[in-house]
């Protein structure tokens, strides 16, 4: 059963992944993002994060991605992109390059903790599934607002810079509009 | 390994796989014929204060109008317009369609939940729930299946590839987006006198008319999660998303036949499940109404069965209120939409949160309960006064650029 869903769940994120990349109207690559998300959400279900699955889904696919379906449809760029044309030279062999070091990281990561990987309950702090349904929740809410506190409130911070900052940008060019 | 519903712990067995799928068909059936119902008593009620007739010939009171409605949408013809994005066209009804159902699921339609008990009963020799699932997130399932919802809407206006049904969707993605902020708040309030996310056991907290969620968060949540419900539910007074004058038929607009059916029938649906999940949250769900130790007891019936009782009649409030508002309440200007969530409901649920949150710790550290009310009640003002004060000046600002709004 475990394995079924892991397979189900990994083809789903392949494949939308994928999807992102190939499809050339960015509508459809946005929904094959939502693809993905919905099967990172099953493997979290199936390692018994439920709640970290609901955030999952409420947060990117129900609000980051319709964000990104909004900007989309608002600023009319929903047509499909010539690719041939290149507006940066040096894009695509950087590109290859840094896809290549990702890569290395992530299989240099992986062989670094393949003990932790292989058997459940090693290293990795597994939710406590005896202390009933709420267990989940509980652990999630003592690690963040507890031990990473300080890491949250700063994270929360760094949003704030970005919509202030963004504020501050467009309002620059209305002011000077407007003096014009 | 997905503890659901107490039936699927342990090994599968045919009876409880059976139970299961029975409940499944039980819990469709049930939506299907109560979205039916609910859009006749829409068409009669208004009808009625509107001083028309309404429905009259189908059927006993008109009662198969619904019926017959449907059965003509199936035989008219199936139109794709020729600029539409044929895929993402035909999908969309469907990611309406599939969520209004899946909500349904988690709502306790039934059960015992008298003096502390857990709502379970037992069928055919199996313990289970009157709920067709009880996932340990409980009421996010909600949330995430509402966040779905709103790619039904987006996409629909987006792929008829014309301006109306795109006019149409944007306002309601944008909408359903900052809405859903303010009801994420107020279910918050729930949750936090709750102590649990799971729906059997917010109904369980909730036995005596001063537990219902309403009266021990105090009226405000429950009144910031009605009209953000509302407007989730793109219905009256907040359905700008399909304003006739401005927008033709908004993002429905090019979808004829069995497709349009599809987006009435989750519209309606949504009305059904929205109401039963605030009966559920703040009006105690199958919990009868009951005054210290007098409880009204249905006599003859049992005490799982007079749950159900309980909670069509308190869904049949809400389902009346809905329509109620259609009929009572004008549409509202899109800035003032705009403003009523972002200005009033989402600083209000924030501010409310934290005056419980408050509470709440000083009844765990013993604090003195009615000092720590005043200073938070004196923290929040100092707030509202900078946010008001905010407010001016940046009306100020934007009158001395000259906009309107």
């Amino acid at each position: 059963m475990q394995f079924f869903v892991f397979v189900c769940a990994a083809l789903m994120i392949l494949l939308g992944a994928v999807g992102v990349i190939v499809r050339k109207h960015p509508v459809h690559a946005a929904l094959s993002l939502v693809l993905t998300l919905f099967g990172v959400a099953v493997s979290f279900v199936s390692q018994e994060a439920h709640f970290l699955a609901a955030v999952q889904v409420i947060v990117y696919a129900g609000a980051i991605v319709v964000l990104f379906l909004f900007v989309i449809m608002l600023l009319g760029v929903d047509r499909v992109e010539n690719l041939r044309t290149e507006p940066l030279t040096a894009q695509r062999p950087l590109a290859i390059i840094t896809c290549l070091g990702l890569v290395g990281v992530l299989v240099a990561a992986i062989v670094n903790g393949n003990g932790v990987l292989n058997e459940r309950g090693e290293g990795i702090n597994l939710p406590d599934l005896q202390n009933g349904p709420d267990a989940n929740t509980v652990q999630l809410a003592e690690s963040i607002f507890s031990r990473y506190v300080v890491a949250f409130e700063v994270t929360s911070v760094l949003l704030v810079i970005a919509v202030v900052g963004t504020v501050l940008l467009t309002r620059k060019r209305l002011a000077k509009a407007s003096v014009k | 390994m997905i503890a659901l519903d107490p039936l699927l712990e342990g090994n599968l067995l045919w009876a409880p796989l059976l139970i299961v799928l029975v409940k499944v068909l039980i819990v469709f059936v049930v939506g299907l014929v109560a979205t039916m119902l609910m859009v006749w008593f829409e068409r009669k009620a208004i009808a009625g204060m509107q001083n028309r007739i309404g429905p009259n010939k189908t059927g006993p009171f008109g009662i198969l109008q619904t019926l017959a409605d449907g059965i003509k949408l199936f035989f008219k013809e199936d139109l794709f317009p020729s600029r539409a994005d044929r895929f993402v066209f035909a999908l969309a009804p469907f990611l309406s369609f599939v969520p209004a159902f899946l909500a349904f699921a988690i709502i306790p339609l039934g059960g015992d939940f008298r003096d502390g008990s857990s709502g379970e009963v037992t069928l055919f020799g199996q313990v289970t729930r009157i709920q067709l699932a009880d996932p340990p997130i409980g009421v996010l399932f909600a949330l995430a299946i509402s966040s779905i919802a709103v790619y039904g809407i987006m996409l629909a206006g987006w792929s008829s590839g014309s301006k109306y049904p795109l006019l149409g969707s944007v306002r309601a993605s944008a909408q359903m987006v900052s809405y859903e902020a303010a009801l994420g708040l107020s279910l918050a309030c729930v949750l936090l006198l709750a102590g649990t996310l799971s729906t059997s056991g917010i109904v369980a907290a909730q036995s005596t008319i001063t537990d219902w969620h309403v009266v021990s968060t105090g009226i405000v949540p429950f009144v910031i999660f009605l009209i953000a419900a509302t407007a989730e539910l793109n219905r009256p007074p907040f359905d700008l998303v399909e304003a006739e004058q401005e927008l033709v038929g908004g993002f429905n607009t090019e979808y004829s036949s069995i497709r349009f059916a599809l987006f009435y029938l989750a519209e309606f649906m949504n009305t059904v499940t929205m109401s039963a999940l605030i009966v559920t949250l703040f009006f105690g769900g199958p919990q009868p109404i009951a005054i210290g130790n007098f409880v009204l007891d249905i006599p003859l019936l049992p005490n799982a069965l007079e749950g159900t009782v309980w909670l069509l009649a308190k869904i049949l409030v809400f389902l009346y209120m809905y329509i109620w508002f259609r009929a009572t309440l004008p549409r509202l200007r899109y800035d003032q939409l705009m403003d009523l969530g972002w200005k009033l409901l989402i600083p209000a649920s924030l501010g409310w949160f934290m005056l419980l949150a408050a509470q709440r710790l000083a009844r765990q550290n013993g604090w003195n309960i009615i000092i720590v009310t005043a200073g938070s009640i004196a923290v929040l003002v100092i707030c509202y006064l900078l946010m008001q004060a905010a407010f001016a000046k940046s009306a100020r600002d934007r009158s001395k650029q000259g906009t309107m709004f």
